[in-house]
């Protein structure tokens, strides 16, 4: 089936039921998309799927094909997304394992609110788990990214 | 020495690699060691020699600089701070410089351990001497090299960023880093005052951040290699089962399955990837012989724990006579803590590669014990242990979970490795880390203490009932003449408290159990301050006494805890008026040389217990980097919340009760409070900075919520009683 993912067409062949995240990660090597759970409860596996948020691991591969599909490794190039230079500015990580997740949700919820409250934040990154307790830093972030975004189109 | 040359570091490790089987000498240190530890290397004849620089720093040609770590990063802020010490001797900007994990080998043993391992919250105060000499050496010999090139005195030469000047003349370290190779290490090395430091103490952004952004940090579940399969092993469903035996012929029906095979904890199902190898164990038929395991159950455990706690126990500590004045007392305060089994739950399930060869072994794998995988992966296929090559990647969370005195997960992937014939990625589920083993022992604590007239203790008498930790490890030899494994007892044998009640006594019953237990971010501080400050609340409220007013007058002789417990009080406006519906708690204890004060504000909700704002001051002594510091008391707040509010891990008829987040919660964004933190300035030697976060975090919530409810809750996870 094909796949386009962060704008480059794939051909894979894998089991309609197989998780996109598997054939992310095992089958065209963008590890960047990560296992955490594996039942939808974590967020480390978010991908964009036509510019929404998605988890991965609960995706069957075949209901994206053709789909317009974005990981972290598409989602910008030199980590210019208002998104990665605020989580680089803040010193967001640690680990790092649940951030290629983290980011992306917060990338999609600023490209629906722009200046999202802190409400919105918990509703769209309240089930993005980290055990490092990033939360606090994680939240000033997607804030400076908000402003970030601003100043770049103004 | 050697500055620096690929080749020649390869030569060096070469000639010190490990000979025969190396030993683990010791990860748990107790508290009077621990400082005698963390002491500056004495200097004159007595010292320790010079590190071997060429084994922790490279420099390039074109000027890269590339700082090995002996330790591991699994988010505790090391790959920045340990550069930073380097960086500080050198006069090289910390932010230009490469970092890699080192290889497993003899150089890089822990300064004070004699094993390569991170843990103990150990790093920045056992590296705090190696890394700064490090960066000295190579200063001096560049500087060396590049008068003799220059054809002056040395003395005439100075650095500033990379660079050495002498006059108007200038060469790049880079340039003169093959001459420096040549030069032998000097006999001594001075290190710079503390007044002349330009990066220790300045808040420095992680070095580890661009590759952590962009999806290409390469964790253990990254690693690809040509040809790579991915297996996953059915493990007992009870701790200690054993397989009687096994149908695969569902399992090789999955298309991507390659091979079905037995190993020492199981059955393995080798794919050409892990969705195959899923499906495949899904499909996989094992019998299990069960054992005594299948009959363990967590509310059976608390009711004989509760039964021990009342008998005699082996004593830890003891001074005056804390029953008979108890016996005696008109009154007795008489309470029980508890704490469950907890898993670690990194984000990262556990993970490792293998690919053996005739002559070496590689492994790839996240963990805090190069040593012990590298002697466990000689030891099953028969190599030497210099054979064997550890390649640490990021660590995805480690919290001690990935310090396994038994090896558990690496041994399994070589005997998984071996049995395919072929590289292997041996991954787990996250059922599988949640339901494998490695807990926080589950632990239950009886307190009776009695108040002198003036209102302070005059007895305290403390029964803990918990599984050791060091049991059946190498580690077990340090304790075997006591009987009591100071794990188990850390933070309340050696409280502060205690040293100021007259009459005290503290015994340990050590029960033993098929389930697998370890030390979980701050060991026995996780269960032992969430006792000794919910007492001391306990008791304060008995005497009538403001609870920060109590702890000080019981901490008189502790200066560095007092200051702690003044500036977070003072931070948080302890006394102050609160919106209605809020209180404030308290705690301060003292882990792996450090000391912490916390004060949580916390409110109910709907029957739910909600923390607003945790103000927290820290003394770690000299604070390499505040950045790290701040990042890491949140981090430890987060992970103490977790356990205060959220997790348990049960078991009935043997099973683990979890299975996955859903029912094994841990602490979300939107219950994420408010943390702030204050360092206290400092110039004693650092102390641990990873775990001490974690301890006071659950008993200032506890008590903040006793504060607001009267609701004494002496359980974890915390939960109001309707």
């Amino acid at each position: 089936m094909k796949l386009r993912i962060n704008g480059k067409d794939h051909e894979v062949a894998a089991p309609a039921d197989m998780p996109l995240l598997w054939v992310l990660r095992d089958l065209l090597g963008l590890t960047g998309t990560k296992y955490g759970c594996g039942v939808g409860q974590c967020g480390a596996c978010l991908v964009h799927v036509d510019g929404k948020p998605r988890r991965s691991c609960m995706t069957d591969v075949a209901d994206v094909a053709g789909k317009a599909i974005t990981t972290i490794e598409g989602l910008s190039t030199r980590a210019s997304h208002p998104v990665q230079q605020a989580w680089a500015e803040l010193d967001v990580v640690q680990c790092g394992y649940c951030q290629s997740g983290q980011i992306m949700a917060a990338a999609a919820l600023l490209a629906e609110k722009p200046r999202p409250t802190d409400p919105e934040i918990d509703a769209a990154l309240g089930r993005q788990l980290c055990r490092c307790g990033t939360y606090q830093h994680v939240r000033a972030a997607v804030h400076r990214a908000a402003e970030l975004n601003q100043e770049q189109k103004s | 020495m050697s500055v620096l040359a690929d080749p020649n570091r390869r030569e060096f490790l070469k000639a010190a690699t490990l000979g025969a089987a190396g030993l683990v000498v010791g990860f748990y240190v107790p508290g009077g060691r621990r400082a005698a530890l963390a002491a500056a290397a004495p200097a004159g004849p007595a010292a320790p020699p010079l590190p071997q620089a060429n084994a922790f720093l490279r420099i390039a040609p074109d000027d890269t600089v590339t700082v090995l770590l002996a330790h591991s990063e699994m988010g505790q802020g090391i790959w920045t701070s340990l550069p930073m010490l380097i960086a500080e001797e050198l006069d090289y900007d910390v932010a230009r410089m490469k970092v890699e994990h080192a290889p497993a080998a003899p150089a890089y043993s822990h300064t004070a351990f004699g094993a390569q391992m991170t843990g103990g919250s150990t790093t920045t105060w056992s590296e705090f001497d190696r890394y700064r000499q490090v960066g000295a050496i190579a200063r001096a010999l560049l500087v060396q090299a590049a008068a003799q090139r220059l054809g002056v005195d040395p003395a005439a030469c100075r650095t500033e960023n990379g660079a050495v000047i002498a006059g108007d003349r200038r060469l790049r370290f880079g340039e003169v880093a093959s001459a420096a190779a040549q030069l032998p290490i000097p006999a001594s090395i001075a290190l710079k005052d503390p007044q002349d430091w330009k990066v220790i103490g300045q808040p420095t952004r992680r070095l580890d951040t661009p590759e952590k952004i962009n999806g290409t940090a390469v964790f253990g579940l990254d690693v690809r290699l040509d040809g790579l399969l991915t297996a996953v092993v059915a493990r007992s469903p009870v701790f200690g089962g054993k397989v009687k035996s096994f149908d695969s012929s569902a399992a090789l029906a999955v298309p991507g399955v390659r091979k079905v095979a037995q190993v020492p904890s199981g059955v393995a199902v080798i794919a050409d990837h892990f969705w195959a190898a899923q499906q495949g164990r899904e499909a996989l038929k094992v019998d299990w012989d069960l054992g005594a395991g299948a009959a363990l159950d967590t509310d059976a455990m608390v009711a004989e724990f509760r039964k021990l706690a009342a008998g005699q126990g082996k004593v830890a500590a003891s001074a005056g006579d804390a029953p008979g004045t108890l016996a005696r007392a008109d009154k007795v305060v008489e309470v029980e803590y508890v704490a469950p089994y907890l898993a670690h739950a990194p984000m990262e399930p556990l993970n490792a590669t293998v690919r053996i060869a005739a002559d070496r072994c590689d492994v790839w794998t996240g963990t805090q014990m190069q040593t012990g995988e590298q002697m466990a992966a000689a030891a099953i296929t028969g190599l030497k242990p210099e054979q064997v090559h550890v390649h640490t990647t990021f660590l995805g969370g480690g919290f001690g979970r990935r310090a396994a005195p038994s090896a558990d997960w690496v041994s399994e992937a070589v005997h998984v490795a071996k049995a395919a014939g072929a590289p292997v990625k041996t991954v787990w589920t996250r059922e599988d880390d949640l339901r494998g083993g490695y807990y926080r022992p589950l632990t239950l604590h009886r307190v009776r203490a009695s108040l002198s007239s003036d209102g302070l203790p005059a007895a305290w008498d403390h029964a803990i009932v918990s599984q050791s930790i060091f049991a059946g490890t190498p580690f077990e030899a340090m304790f075997a003449k006591t009987g009591i494994d100071p794990s188990s007892v850390e933070g309340t044998a050696d409280s502060p408290y205690l040293g100021a009640i007259p009459n005290h006594r503290v015994q340990l019953h050590d029960y033993r159990a098929p389930v697998p237990v370890l030390w979980w971010r701050s060991v026995g501080h996780s269960h032992t301050a969430f006792a000794m400050e919910c007492m001391v609340d306990e008791l304060a409220r008995a005497a009538g006494s403001d609870p920060v007013e109590y702890r000080r007058r019981l901490l008189a002789n502790r200066p560095r805890l007092r200051g702690v417990l003044d500036l977070a009080a003072t931070q948080a406006g302890w006394g102050t008026p609160l919106p209605a519906g809020r209180a404030r708690g308290v705690a301060v204890h003292e882990s792996f040389g450090s000391f912490v004060a916390q004060v949580a504000e916390v409110s109910v909700e709907g029957g739910r217990i909600r923390v607003h704002r945790v103000v927290c001051a820290v003394d770690c002594g000299i604070a390499v980097n505040p950045k790290t510091i701040e990042a890491q008391m949140e981090s430890g707040i987060a992970f103490g919340l977790s356990a205060a509010l959220a997790g348990a891990i049960t078991l009935k008829d043997g099973r683990v009760q979890q299975s996955n987040f859903n029912d094994y919660r841990v602490l979300r964004l939107p219950d994420m409070p408010r943390v702030e933190v204050h360092i206290v300035p400092s110039s004693e030697r650092p102390g641990g900075i990873g775990e001490p976060g974690t301890p006071p975090i659950a008993p200032a919530v506890a008590n903040a919520v006793a504060a607001l409810t009267g609701q004494r809750l002496r359980e974890m996870p915390l939960r109001l009683r309707a």
